[in-house]
């Protein structure tokens, strides 16, 4: 990863600790990263992936449940 | 020495409970949730795997609507305190522990002042502690709210029926409350089978966890809106926001968590679930009805409960004719290494219905590190107390 990335942003670390496991099941590289200013004020994290990943990864959390906050790239 | 103390705090823990707590002091030690480092994130995945263990253990389908919280005892605050209102009518059992009876009578209405306050209905159960579902039934009023169960008495050991119950109150529309103190780790709990709304567990019992750790399942059918937090403070979300988070389990669990103490419980939890809670509950079954069949057989000796280990827990309780139990205590404890619990047991309202308020009794809880050996010495122990009694 780094060029190219994009971040999931979800409600909560809980969320996104979650969406870790899915990914890593699924076996999509992913990063928890601190949330980018510019896309939130939040003190907490998100998930990092490649732009490439950003379809099948939405898909793969939105079957485990995992809510979405915004999906933009970086 | 024998350790007869399992149903306040079980002892010894599986080696891997301290392990892990020491792995988290020396080797991760972060505050889970509050940044986004290598370490925050190791901290923040080892409370979200507990999280996710404690939720296979109850098959919770989303294991974020479980919260963690210090004991059962604020698990079931939060469950009381923060859902009921005044005028709700609420419906519990004569088996309760303080944990549940104090906050309610805390919320009562007082009867001088009207009906400013919560309804409460305590329904009888039987001298051996049982608890008849269609008394629970009858209970039942037009603004009744919730039922609050004991789900196995930490007296007694005798469990209720929270199924049978659980089925009543989805059809009155009801919320269902169990306070599993006694019971995660090693009795099975299954909430959506029972069918349990919200359940409080505690982490040190027979989830093997250390002290200070504990949490509630909040069930879909539990209004989040209507539910307010203990406690207000940072969550590591929203903190834009000067307002309190609306979501599980953040809305919940304000401040730095126990997250040494969660460490441990994740390691206990995953004991019990390669061990089994049914292979757990076997052998407890056996060590228990081989202790009540021994202590029964003593002359001067009163074994109370059920008297059959398939319908309670490894909790026995038991008076000593001509022994207070306060003395039966001192002397198991200095005469024979026997380490128990003696008197009321923080559960007056149990003590009223087995028959031995004030006084209260002598009471062996058992754990799964306990052998047939000790009990059979343990029962000698009393034997020799009871002939010195009579």
């Amino acid at each position: 990863m780094g060029e190219g990335d994009a971040v999931i942003l979800v409600y909560s670390t809980s969320y996104a600790l979650r969406a870790e496991k899915v990914l890593g099941n699924a076996g999509t590289d992913c990063k928890l990263i601190p949330v980018p200013r510019h896309l939130s004020s939040d003190c907490g994290v998100c998930v990092r992936i490649a732009r490439a990943d950003r379809k099948t990864a939405t898909e793969a959390l939105h079957q485990a449940g995992v809510e979405i906050e915004g999906v933009h790239d970086i | 020495m024998i350790y007869f103390d399992n149903a306040a705090t079980t002892w010894p823990k599986p080696p891997a409970v301290s392990e892990a707590m020491v792995h988290f002091l020396e080797g991760v030690g972060a505050n889970p949730g509050r940044a986004a480092h290598r370490r925050a994130v190791m901290s923040g995945r080892i409370v979200y795997n507990t999280r996710e263990a404690v939720g296979e253990l109850f098959n919770v389908p989303d294991p974020l609507r479980i919260v963690f919280g210090a004991n059962v005892t604020e698990a079931l605050n939060l469950a009381l305190r923060g859902y009921l209102r005044p005028g709700d009518h609420v419906i519990t059992s004569g088996m309760e522990h303080n944990a549940v009876m104090r906050p309610l009578r805390g919320m009562e209405c007082p009867p001088a002042h009207g009906s400013d306050g919560v309804e409460l209905s305590v329904v009888p159960c039987s001298p051996e502690g049982f608890l008849d579902p269609a008394d629970v039934e009858a209970a039942i009023r037009p603004n009744t709210v919730m039922v609050v169960l004991n789900h196995a008495s930490n007296v007694v050991g005798t469990l209720l029926p929270v199924a049978d119950v659980g089925h009543i109150a989805r059809e009155h529309g009801l919320l269902l409350l169990v306070d599993g103190a006694q019971t995660g780790g090693a009795y099975p709990i299954d909430v959506q089978a029972d069918p349990i709304d919200l359940l409080g567990f505690t982490g040190h019992k027979s989830l093997h966890g250390p002290m200070g750790t504990g949490g509630l399942f909040i069930g879909e059918r539990v209004d989040v809106e209507r539910l307010q937090p203990l406690i207000r403070g940072g969550t590591g979300s929203n903190s834009e926001l000067e307002e309190q988070p609306g979501f599980l389990p953040d809305m919940c669990e304000s401040g730095t968590p126990n997250a040494v103490g969660l460490a441990g419980l994740g390691a206990g939890v995953r004991w019990v679930l390669e061990r089994g809670v049914e292979q757990i509950r076997a052998h407890e079954i056996e060590i228990t009805q081989r202790l009540i069949d021994g202590l029964r057989g003593i002359g001067g000796v009163t074994v109370y409960g059920g008297l059959d280990a398939t319908r309670q827990t490894a909790t026995v309780s038991f008076n000593i004719a001509g022994m207070p139990p306060s003395e039966a205590g001192l002397r198991l404890d200095e005469e024979h290494g026997i380490m128990c619990r003696v008197g009321l047991h923080c559960a007056p309202a149990a003590h009223k219905t087995i028959g031995t308020f004030p006084d209260g009794t002598v009471r062996f809880g058992l754990s799964p590190f306990n052998t047939l050996a000790e009990v059979t010495e343990a029962v000698g122990a009393v034997r020799q107390l009871a002939g010195e009694a009579y």
